[in-house]
């Protein structure tokens, strides 16, 4: 440690002038210079933000519009991509519905219960290693598992299931984080009170922790919104026709509603369309898309933060 | 961006996916029999595999199920490979191949299979703008390219550039069916010059950016005028890359495209593999996508 | 650690009768959430292993053949050879090029929000980057395909060659044939980490204690001495664990780096030259290969070993981490 201990004889404190000369002058521009240059990222993440959002604007300039977002995707002409948007959403939500139970039940657990102890620890080893195992590998699993083996083919819910996975560790640690920036007094009052541990989780901690979750399930929503490489082998790739929103029975394919049909979502489309895409309008098309997804991330993201704060406030006011 | 004749190419396609699906649903007067795609069955089936014939089934799925309301078919991508493994696993229906179950699958698995030979798709080979004075290649010619013992434009008629090869990877349909038919299975040179894609956008693309370079690309995609005027398209052994040549056999890049289903086909399986025979498909869909009709 | 846990939980067994006896249901359901992931690992484990294995159990490729240079799975072009390390070198290699850009830019950015950004500052960066993280990797390959493939190709015809003022020439590479290109991967990569290498180094620099800093500069240090000689290295075990998260989530990546590299299967040579990674060659031939088939069963090993790379990662971080409360 001393090796980086900085000697008396170079003291220059940041207002004080300098009395030792060479040394002190040289430190002080060399504080300046790393000040400058750690600004410099700074602005260098922005400046890049603002390309990209700039960039996709003008492209999307005139491509997107409200029958872009609305209208089937099209042979002749630009056509619209709905029914991708739709299965983005549909499979978001399929995913969010285990995802978001389970990851809640798994984050009370590893914050309420969880002792100092090999489960515990396996558990956590268990969060880390899915989080770091890479998409293709999960899609790869996902084809092998879902499609193959319980016969289920290329359908929304495998694609669904698989994301799932891909989400869960995540959510698990989300809602633990939120369940533990709950105050400990909260609960030794709710425990001093007569109540059970479950009846203090259950009507103490977790209403004081919904901000922190809606905040956290929206930030994941984005990420599980954008994702591809899973998808790939387990839910198709194709351009889906006309929806029959009027058809809601679940177990017929035709249903857009149906969890048991192959569902391209955007960003799989745009994967495809880039490959193999044809007509001239296959660039704007993948433009467009790529806008709207950037656009939705942005939405998620300012949703979040508003909703976070609007929930604080209504939370801490009653 | 638009010119008239992209605007005019997008038309037609629509045009003739139109009428295809008038025709089937009976309302207009078809210029050849179409009582065969009245056959509808309702039901709801997968068709996996090949990119490269996914446009032409899923033209003829929209106007089969545009048609029989109550049917439900749904055209996915993922390779050749992809459609022969989910076939035989039970996945899908029907499995599309650019190459035959044979040459890819274990013989037993193989033999499982049913072919129904639909369609015949040609392949074009495609050089860079900037190769000028070279408008044909024969096969020897193109065998020494590919081998790497031409290195060169100038050495076929071209102007003094080197010649970058973009290959598809080994497990490609086009590159095995390239390899067989024009290269009469030589090797490939590959090295750390040589470019490998698997999609024709983005041979395409490469293609387009890169001085010198030379490719196969589908030729429904070449015959796309978004990508044709990129691209500098080459005649084979003197003969033009069109339909009316694949399907003589004059121009000899050009394979069948399958589809393979587990087993003989029932209900709306074999419903649509009927109709994709039918004359609206064969006839009025097929030249319009740029493929040529299968052999009888 | 371990001789301190023991006892503690003995006395908290103790000090609740009954407890074996009693059924805490919730705490079953909430348990068995949490184990579940225990299980997905497991499953996944399993599964990848076992189809990874299958080139040497079903096919008897021996394992060493997977450490040699060619890949030739054809066999309808001669004898075939499985050799993964082209695949396994470009991984390594667009991903150590990936963490020499992105490092010193991710760890910067932090020190930038944590020691120097006023709050207004960090009020705007730090959502920027929240938004970085949710740009899909789909859009990135895009971008890079249309700007910066294109750019490569276009400024580095004749040759890559990066001069600094004093050194002179440090590096020099051939110029591109295509912007296709190991150095396409790595920028690409290179911006989709920096969100997960500079959040992660920023909480480092944050759990620094105060005092550290306020001491260093009661001493008379400037605020750059501070950080370069008691921050930085206080939070080194932090910023490396970032750098392994880095790591993992590059080599991971499959779709975008697959867009622009060029996936070509021979050993990398140079930087302007286009490669191939593990995810991008399984992006590449999954599709078509058959299931069952020696081709495919050396894609699934790919796999295996991405796998491998991601499981030793996280043992790594930890390892790092321990050392960390050790300090």
């Amino acid at each position: 440690m001393s090796a980086g201990a900085p000697s008396i004889d170079r003291q220059a404190g940041p207002g004080r002038p300098s009395l030792h000369g060479k040394s002190s002058r040289g430190s002080m521009l060399a504080d300046r210079v790393a000040t400058a240059v750690l600004w410099g990222t700074g602005a260098f993440v922005l400046l890049l933000l603002g390309a990209i959002i700039v960039h996709f604007a003008m492209a999307a300039w005139g491509v997107v519009s409200p029958s872009f977002v609305l209208s089937d995707p099209s042979d002749s002409d630009l056509g619209g991509i709905f029914p991708l948007l739709w299965n983005s959403i549909y499979m978001l939500a399929l995913t969010l519905m285990v995802s978001v139970p389970v990851g809640i039940l798994g984050g009370i657990y590893m914050s309420e219960y969880a002792g100092d102890n090999a489960v515990t620890s396996a558990i956590r080893f268990a969060e880390e290693a899915i989080s770091s195992v890479p998409s293709i590998v999960v899609g790869m699993f996902g084809l092998i598992l879902f499609v193959d083996e319980l016969h289920m083919g290329f359908t929304a819910l495998g694609g669904a299931l698989a994301l799932t996975m891909f989400n869960l560790p995540l959510m698990t640690r989300l809602a633990e984080q939120a369940l533990r920036a709950v105050p400990q007094d909260e609960r030794s009052a709710s425990l001093a009170l007569g109540a059970t541990k479950w009846q203090t989780i259950r009507h103490v901690v977790l209403p004081l922790a919904i901000p922190g979750l809606v905040t956290g399930v929206i930030l994941t929503a984005g990420r599980v919104f954008g994702e591809a490489a899973v998808l790939l082998f387990t839910a198709g790739i194709g351009t889906p026709t006309h929806l029959n929103f009027g058809n809601l029975d679940i177990t017929n394919p035709a249903s857009p509603w149906s969890p048991f049909r192959p569902a391209t979502t955007l960003s799989v489309y745009i994967y495809k369309l880039q490959s193999e895409g044809l007509g001239a309008y296959r660039n704007q098309i993948v433009d467009g898309s790529a806008a709207l997804l950037i656009a939705l991330v942005l939405i998620f993201n300012l949703g979040a933060r508003f909703l976070g704060r609007v929930l604080t406030r209504r939370l801490t006011a009653a | 961006m638009l010119n008239g004749t992209r605007r005019l190419g997008g038309l037609a396609i629509a045009a003739t996916i139109l009428a295809a699906a008038c025709s089937s649903a009976g309302t207009s007067p078809a210029p050849t029999a179409a009582t065969s795609a009245t056959n509808c069955v309702t039901g709801s089936i997968t068709a996996a595999g090949s990119t490269a014939l996914q446009p032409l089934i899923d033209a003829a799925a929209k106007a089969y199920t545009k048609a029989c309301a109550g049917a439900t078919v749904t055209v996915n991508g993922g390779g050749s490979g992809t459609g022969l493994s989910q076939v035989v696993q039970g996945a899908v229906q029907i499995g599309n191949s650019d190459i035959t179950a044979g040459s890819k699958l274990a013989t037993p698995d193989a033999n499982k299979l049913v072919d129904h030979i639909v369609a015949k798709q040609g392949w074009i080979v495609v050089t860079n703008k900037d190769v000028t004075g070279v408008t044909n290649l024969t096969t020897q010619q193109s065998i020494d390219i590919w081998t790497g013992k031409i290195t060169n434009w100038k050495a076929v008629g071209g102007p003094d550039k080197a010649i970058v090869l973009i290959l598809r990877p080994a497990s490609s349909g086009t590159r095995s069916t390239y390899k067989k038919l024009v290269l009469s299975g030589a090797n490939e040179a590959t090295g750390g010059e040589t470019l490998t894609e698997d999609s024709n956008g983005a041979i395409t693309t490469a293609i387009s950016k890169t001085p010198g370079s030379i490719s196969v690309i589908g030729f429904a995609y070449y015959n796309d005028p978004a990508n044709k005027s990129l691209l500098n398209g080459l005649q084979l052994n003197g003969a033009d890359a069109t339909i009316a040549n694949m399907s003589t056999g004059t121009y000899k890049l050009a394979a069948d495209g399958h589809m393979y289903t587990n087993g003989q086909p029932a209900g709306l399986t074999k419903a649509f593999l009927d109709y994709m025979m039918s004359a609206d498909v064969q006839t009025n869909l097929i030249p319009s996508l740029s493929y040529a009709p299968a052999a009888k | 650690m371990v001789h301190l846990a023991t006892p503690d939980r003995r006395a908290s067994l103790r000090a609740r009768p009954g407890f074996r006896e009693r059924i805490d249901l919730p705490r079953r359901v909430v348990f068995v959430a949490a184990a579940s992931m225990i299980g997905v690992v497991v499953l996944l484990l399993a599964f990848i292993a076992w189809q990874g294995l299958q080139l040497f159990l079903k096919d008897g490729i021996p394992i060493t053949q997977i450490f040699s240079a060619e890949w030739q799975p054809d066999r309808m072009s001669g004898t075939v050879n499985f050799g993964l390390l082209p695949f396994i070198a470009g991984t390594i290699f667009v991903t150590v090029v990936a963490l020499v850009i992105s490092t010193p830019l991710s760890v910067g950015l932090a020190l930038f929000l944590s020691e120097v950004a006023p709050q207004w500052a960090k009020a705007i960066v730090q959502p920027a980057l929240e938004i970085f993280v949710g740009i899909p990797s789909v859009v990135w390959g895009w971008l890079g395909l249309t700007i910066l493939v294109p750019f490569l190709s276009d400024t580095f015809q004749q040759g890559l060659v990066v001069s600094l003022p004093v050194l002179g020439e440090v590096f020099r590479a051939p110029g591109f044939r295509t912007g296709f290109s190991w150095l396409a991967g790595s920028l690409v990569l290179s911006i989709m980490i920096l969100p997960t290498v500079t959040s992660v180094s920023y909480d480092a620099f944050r759990a620094v204690p105060q005092e550290l800093r306020t001491g260093s500069l009661a001493l008379g240090t400037t605020r750059w001495q501070a950080i370069r000689h008691i921050l930085v290295p206080a939070a080194l075990p932090g910023v490396l664990t970032a750098v392994v998260l880095g790591m993992t989530r590059a080599a991971g990546e499959a779709l975008a780096v697959q867009m622009v590299i060029g996936s070509s299967p021979v050993f990398p040579r140079a930087i302007t030259q286009p490669l191939s990674t593990l995810t991008s060659q399984i992006t590449l031939e999954m599709g078509n290969t058959v299931f069952g088939e020696p081709w495919q069963d050396a894609l699934w090993t790919m796999s295996l070993v991405l796998l491998v790379i991601s499981i030793t990662s996280v043992v790594l971080v930890r390892v790092i981490n321990s050392r960390r409360i050790a300090l």
